[in-house]
């Protein structure tokens, strides 16, 4: 008897819980949570380059979902390049993208060694998983692709931040991202370095009303909407895992 | 080794006569089966815990995935339909192999294996009906990328053949090629468990343990590697037969000792803990690295031996806690729990495809959480009254065939 009141209380309280249907016309801040944007690992290098005044050079390796395609101005690289500008005016922030579509994380490294020595990045950006995920590549080759590829780009000087997939409801029945989120979390984990959580913030993004992810929308507003608050997040990000910020830089 | 498989070959079908030798046989052999006719209702009700959990899982994240098993801990539900379903195929199949022999009992789990896998092709049918819609109408600039997931209907012809083959097998589908394969390995594992269930668990693990070392796994089209792997995953299954053809007798000393009650609650709580710094990262402070270093990633695919022991520590707590002849299972209230896990293959399919149904209205309507919690409270009171009907068909308007219908409802359970 007792057990199913309780689950029966739980649901009621699901219910009750749950917020009202969002309204989908009033634009929200797309803010995100700390705890999505804290890390404890740091970023030396970029701290360092800031502090000596020396040019920020950034590098974004990425697959298609680190662009728009015929709108790259507002893809996130570039709207990061222009948060970090707006909130560290004494820096020169130069931005890069190497955009490589259906490239796995086990195809992209090898040429990881020559991308470097042409660019010398001080940070370097690092979104992979879709197409693994995609192609259901074995995790542990998965793991062992990332942990590789981390490794190249910090010996060839740079620091490093991995960015995990998107959060693509509609996809969500045919890609199983999980495994490919954990595992890059394993590597970052690892190497001591920043994870910035697309997937979860989209995620919440979603949840929270800021953006409809399910819209069949065939425009291309709502990719630059969600570009702009990634690039804004990343940003922050940055700069708080460089000890940047305006408490920080004394 | 000729002796016993003749033994088994030959099914006790001569009447009267081989009575006698029938009874030696089954008190020779090393396995025991609880006395006829007792359902064991506990199974019931986690198995048709684990479907509604399945089902909700399946469903884009809502408030109510915060209710299911994986957010307080390694395990998930899948264990649970794996581990119970382990347990009552060798239920059910074990006296079929006592009573009838080797080839009437095999027959009879060909019979259901090939219904599960008529059910997933069918499953695999609504699911190329949802994928095409979703190709042929939905073009957001976001998402160009993940689309390409949708290049292989380009080759329909290859793809369909590959999925009546369970090679090509879309997200949430992994469960029934699963247990496919752990039906057409139950034979061989009750043949072997009424020799020696011991050993048998033992060769068990073994393959368990040699599947870890040399990376062993199924492969799948047009890429990849099966999502559970079986030769993983077995393990689960034998340990549910094992218990069920005796061992969980045989292990009763061990699991009413309160040495063991207190490591079960320590682990159950350090994997909560673990599971907590998932979403509150701010815990993981006081979390060792060393301790993270070698504990990720925890392996769905080849059942981590974190989940494994996490699904043993919860096993044993709730046996302890919940005896057998608890008055609740019998409650009117958890009637529908029970009924869902009675008919779990049926159920099973129909939260599949609700779940598919489910993300369809969702993104249709632009689903707020107020319509998630409807959808998730329908699809479950939907499966419930499926449940039902079934549970009807098989007592009242299937009576005529009465002799029949017993059987039908234990195989069921397989």
């Amino acid at each position: 008897m007792k057990p199913g009141l309780i689950l029966g209380a739980l649901w009621l309280a699901a219910i009750a819980a749950a917020p009202p249907a969002r309204a989908d016309d009033a634009p929200k801040a797309c803010d995100v949570p700390d705890n999505l944007l804290s890390t404890e690992s740091v970023l030396p290098r970029v701290a360092d380059a800031v502090k000596a005044g020396r040019t920020l050079d950034i590098l974004v390796i990425g697959s298609r979902s680190s662009t728009i395609t015929s709108a790259e101005a507002s893809a996130y690289p570039a709207r990061l390049q222009a948060n970090l500008k707006d909130r560290l005016p004494q820096v020169t922030v130069n931005l890069a993208t190497e955009i490589q579509p259906r490239t796995s994380s086990e195809e992209a490294v090898p040429g990881f060694v020559k991308l470097m020595e042409g660019k010398k990045p001080t940070l370097v950006i690092w979104q992979t998983g879709t197409v693994d995920a995609m192609r259901s590549v074995d995790p542990d080759d998965f793991r062992n692709a990332v942990d590789a590829g981390v490794v190249a780009l910090q010996e060839a000087g740079a620091d490093v931040i991995l960015i995990n997939p998107q959060y693509s409801p509609r996809t969500e029945t045919m890609i199983s991202v999980t495994p490919y989120l954990d595992n890059m979390r394993a590597v970052a984990q690892g190497h001591d370095i920043p994870l910035f959580d697309r997937f979860a913030i989209m995620h919440q993004w979603n949840d929270e009303g800021d953006f409809d992810l399910f819209s069949a929308a065939h425009g291309i507003d709502l990719a630059k909407r969600v570009h702009d608050c990634l690039g804004r997040a990343l940003s922050k990000f940055v700069i708080d895992a460089a000890h940047l910020g305006p408490a920080q830089q004394n | 080794m000729t002796s016993i498989a003749d033994q088994v070959a030959s099914p006790p079908i001569a009447g009267p006569a081989d009575q006698p030798a029938k009874a030696a046989r089954s008190a020779a052999s090393a396995i025991t089966l609880p006395a006829v006719g007792e359902r064991e209702l506990r199974l019931d009700l986690f198995r048709g815990l684990a479907l509604w959990l399945i089902f909700i899982d399946h469903l884009p994240p809502s408030l109510l995935t915060w209710f299911t098993l994986r957010n307080y801990g390694f395990s998930d539900a899948t264990e649970i339909f794996i581990f119970i379903s382990g347990y009552t195929a060798a239920f059910v199949y074990g006296r079929a192999l006592l009573e009838s022999g080797f080839v009437v009992a095999t027959a009879r789990i060909l019979r259901r294996a090939w219904q599960i896998y008529v059910a997933h092709v069918f499953l695999f049918t609504i699911f190329l009906a949802e994928i095409s819609y979703v190709a042929t109408s939905f073009e957001n600039p976001l998402y160009s990328e993940e689309m390409g997931i949708m290049d292989f209907l380009k080759q329909p012809d290859v793809t369909i053949v590959q999925a009546l083959l369970l090679r090509f097998r879309p997200v949430n589908m992994d469960v029934l090629p699963l247990y496919i394969v752990l039906m057409l390995s139950l034979p061989l594992i009750l043949f072997l468990m009424r020799w020696r269930p011991d050993v048998t668990l033992g060769l068990s693990a073994l393959l368990y343990a040699v599947t870890w070392e040399f990376d062993l796994y199924f492969t799948s089209y047009p890429n990849g590697f099966w999502a559970f792997n079986p030769l993983a995953w077995q393990l689960l299954f034998v340990f549910g037969a094992w218990c069920a053809l005796g061992g969980a007798r045989r292990m009763s000393h061990m699991l009413s000792s309160p040495i063991t009650l207190w490591v079960c609650i320590a682990y159950l709580a350090f994997s909560f803990y673990v599971t907590l710094t998932w979403y509150v990262p701010q815990l993981s402070v006081l979390m060792p690295r060393v301790i993270e270093h070698w504990m990720y990633p925890i392996d769905k695919t080849d059942l981590d031996v974190l989940r494994f022991a996490h699904f043993l520590a919860l096993a044993a707590v709730t046996v302890r806690f919940l005896p057998k002849s608890w008055a609740g299972l019998k409650s009117p209230w958890l009637r529908p729990l029970v009924l869902c896990g009675q008919h779990s293959l049926e159920i099973f399919c129909l939260g599949v495809f609700l779940a598919f149904a489910g993300h369809f209205i969702l993104a249709e309507i632009g689903g707020g959480a107020a319509l998630h919690a409807l959808i998730s409270l329908s699809g479950i009171l939907i499966m419930c009254g499926v449940a039902w009907v079934i549970s009807w068909y098989k007592h009242v308007a299937d009576k005529s065939g009465a002799k029949k219908a017993a059987n039908a409802d234990l195989a069921g359970g397989g």
